[in-house]
């Protein structure tokens, strides 16, 4: 994913002149290929987060349209000030991209997890928050955020997740894109841990029921249109994220039913318990070890769906 | 109209610089608002900025190569709106909704889109530094050619951002970066000798890769020279360290940082204006 970043990043800075990258000194070759093209507007501004933000803050005051780019905690939970106040209280369009978000860096420890920056970063106004689930998501939602007048969080895996989308999707911030059709319940799943939800379909397939999967790659704002209908149409929705439980995506769509009225679908939601992850595994262990697998969520539909 | 600095002569500056400390002190008393010492310790800096150096157009506040002046020490910002309508950004009768509900005009900045002439909405320190970088930097790659004069403080000089800027700035060669501090020795509840160990601020700024000077900070023409001379020629960016008095201008209230928060009785108002040569 973060491959397909710079290499959309490079693109992108050929035909905006306005955009420029910022490094907080990570991805040393990684951005060779926007380098080569526009050194002038390429900035590895040094392990200081803080001033990091505040510095494409002021560049977006000035006309540019700034991308800042680190490892998730760095870019968010370490500079959250700057965020809110240079970048959010001044409505300036920075383009602010997390790689490693979730447990892509499990074996880090908990100062590389990442599992509260769309719980804080969508308390901000003005901020959207995105988490596209596949390279071809990250592709359309980058270009999206240029295009955006206001700041953008973008929330990414690090390499080798699998292509989701076969054919181009119509994406546009704030809009939900179906990935797979079915009448019996629906999994709304945001981020990388999109195969799990998938493989959950794949396993419930196999029960003789068929599930919708849809993928809510913007957080915020939230597609209301799309819950209002799929909360309507399904006994059963089950929200899955690789971040806490608390304040996620599941924690949005808690808020929004909390705030409608008539007969809805159950909510389930599936996300990271509030804890810190001391001992050491890939992130694969790691999702098994907060129920993030497919079978957890095969299971606990199948028993919502006897109890609706 | 292009963007021109105002040039005024010294004997201009000075009477300017009374106006608005007695309009700060008037303004302090009449709404209630704190912050007056560290307002009257910069008034000089901003005179000079505003009335000599600057290259603005208040008719054309966003013109796109105009200098750009951030005060990181945001809590002055009673100084500067006053300054900022002397300048004729906006109406002076504007500042009469100071502090009411529903005004524009709080103890802080607000963002640059509401007031004219308000290059970034400060108050939390430490932030003013890295985006006048962030501008200088976004000036460099657009060939605009404009400088960028952040003011901040020994106080400021807590914060650590103002180090990560300082860093990068001198790497970045950036030359049309100017940092002024306002050296008041005071901040909030001490001494900032005390509480952080500040000395030698001056060498700590040469030491960060900044072509540094010292200059009294209430000096009208030495400051309006310095503030003229960015770039300065040595193709690193210019730290100003300007010693002021806190509370500057009025005799009572001078190094006395009780003003850091004390709002002036009608009394101390009129005796302030007396002493500065202005009319109740």
């Amino acid at each position: 994913m973060r491959n397909a970043f710079a290499d959309e990043v490079a693109k992108l800075g050929r035909e905006d002149t306005r955009l420029v990258l910022l490094s907080g000194d990570i991805g040393n070759k990684l951005f060779d290929a926007f380098k080569e093209h526009a050194p002038a507007r390429f900035l590895n501004c040094g392990v200081a987060e803080a001033n990091m933000m505040s510095v494409a803050a002021g560049m977006a005051l000035s006309g540019l349209r700034p991308v800042v780019y680190t490892i998730t905690p760095f870019t968010t939970t370490r500079c959250f000030e700057q965020i809110r106040v240079d970048a959010c209280y001044h409505a300036a369009p920075v383009i602010i991209v997390g790689t490693g978000a979730g447990l892509s860096y499990a074996e880090l420890g908990p100062t590389h997890h990442s599992l509260e920056d769309m719980a804080i970063l969508r308390t901000l106004p003005g901020m959207s928050v995105v988490a596209p689930c596949d390279e071809v998501e990250l592709r359309l939602l980058l270009r999206a955020a240029l295009a955006h007048d206001g700041p953008v969080y973008i929330r990414i895996g690090k390499k080798g997740e699998p292509v989701i989308h076969k054919a181009r999707p119509r994406l546009a911030l704030g809009r939900s894109v179906t990935v797979r059709e079915g009448q019996d319940a629906c999994l709304i799943s945001t981020g990388t841990i999109m195969p799990e939800a998938l493989r959950a379909a794949d396993l419930l397939a196999g029960q003789g029921l068929s599930v919708r999967v849809e993928s809510f790659h913007t957080v915020k704002p939230l597609d209301e249109g799309r819950l209002a209908e799929i909360f309507g149409e399904y006994a059963v929705v089950a929200v899955v994220e690789e971040h806490s439980r608390l304040g996620g995506l599941g924690g949005s769509i808690a808020e929004w039913k909390a705030r409608q009225t008539g007969k809805l679908g159950t909510l389930l939601a599936f996300g990271v318990e509030d804890t810190f992850m001391h001992e050491i595994g890939s992130q694969e262990y790691a999702r098994r070890r907060f129920g993030l697998t497919a079978e957890n969520f095969a299971t606990q539909v199948q028993t919502a769906l006897r109890r609706s | 109209m292009t963007v021109a600095a105002a040039r005024l002569p010294t004997p201009e500056l000075a009477r300017l610089a009374r106006e608005t400390r007695a309009r700060v002190i008037e303004n302090a008393h009449r709404t209630q608002t704190p912050h007056l010492g560290s307002c009257l310790s910069c008034v000089d800096i901003l005179i000079a900025a505003y009335f000599h150096s600057l290259r603005l157009d208040p008719s054309n506040p966003r013109a796109s190569q105009r200098d750009r002046f951030i005060l990181s020490k945001g809590h002055a910002a009673p100084a500067l709106f006053q300054v900022l309508a002397l300048r004729g950004f906006y109406p002076l009768a504007l500042l009469d909704d100071y502090g009411k509900d529903g005004s524009l005009f709080a103890e802080h900045p607000p963002t640059p889109d509401r007031l004219p002439g308000i290059e970034a909405a400060t108050g939390s320190l430490g932030h003013g530094v890295p985006m006048g970088l962030g501008m200088a930097l976004a000036g460099r790659i657009r060939r605009e050619g404009y400088n960028v004069v952040a003011l901040s403080s020994d106080g400021e000089c807590n914060e650590g951002s103002i180090w990560e800027a300082a860093m990068l700035a001198a790497a970045q060669k950036m030359d049309r970066l100017c940092v002024v501090i306002d050296f008041n020795r005071w901040q909030a509840t001490g001494r900032t000798e005390e509480i952080t160990g500040l000395a030698p601020l001056a060498e700590k700024w040469r030491a960060f890769g900044w072509s540094t000077r010292e200059a009294d900070g209430h000096d009208l023409d030495e400051l309006a020279k310095l503030l003229s001379a960015v770039p300065d020629g040595s193709g690193r960016p210019v730290a100003i360290i300007a010693h002021t008095v806190k509370g500057k201008g009025v005799s009572f209230m001078e190094d006395d940082n009780n003003w850091h928060y004390r709002i002036p009785k009608a009394d101390e108002v009129d005796a302030a204006k007396k002493e500065l040569g202005v009319a109740a």
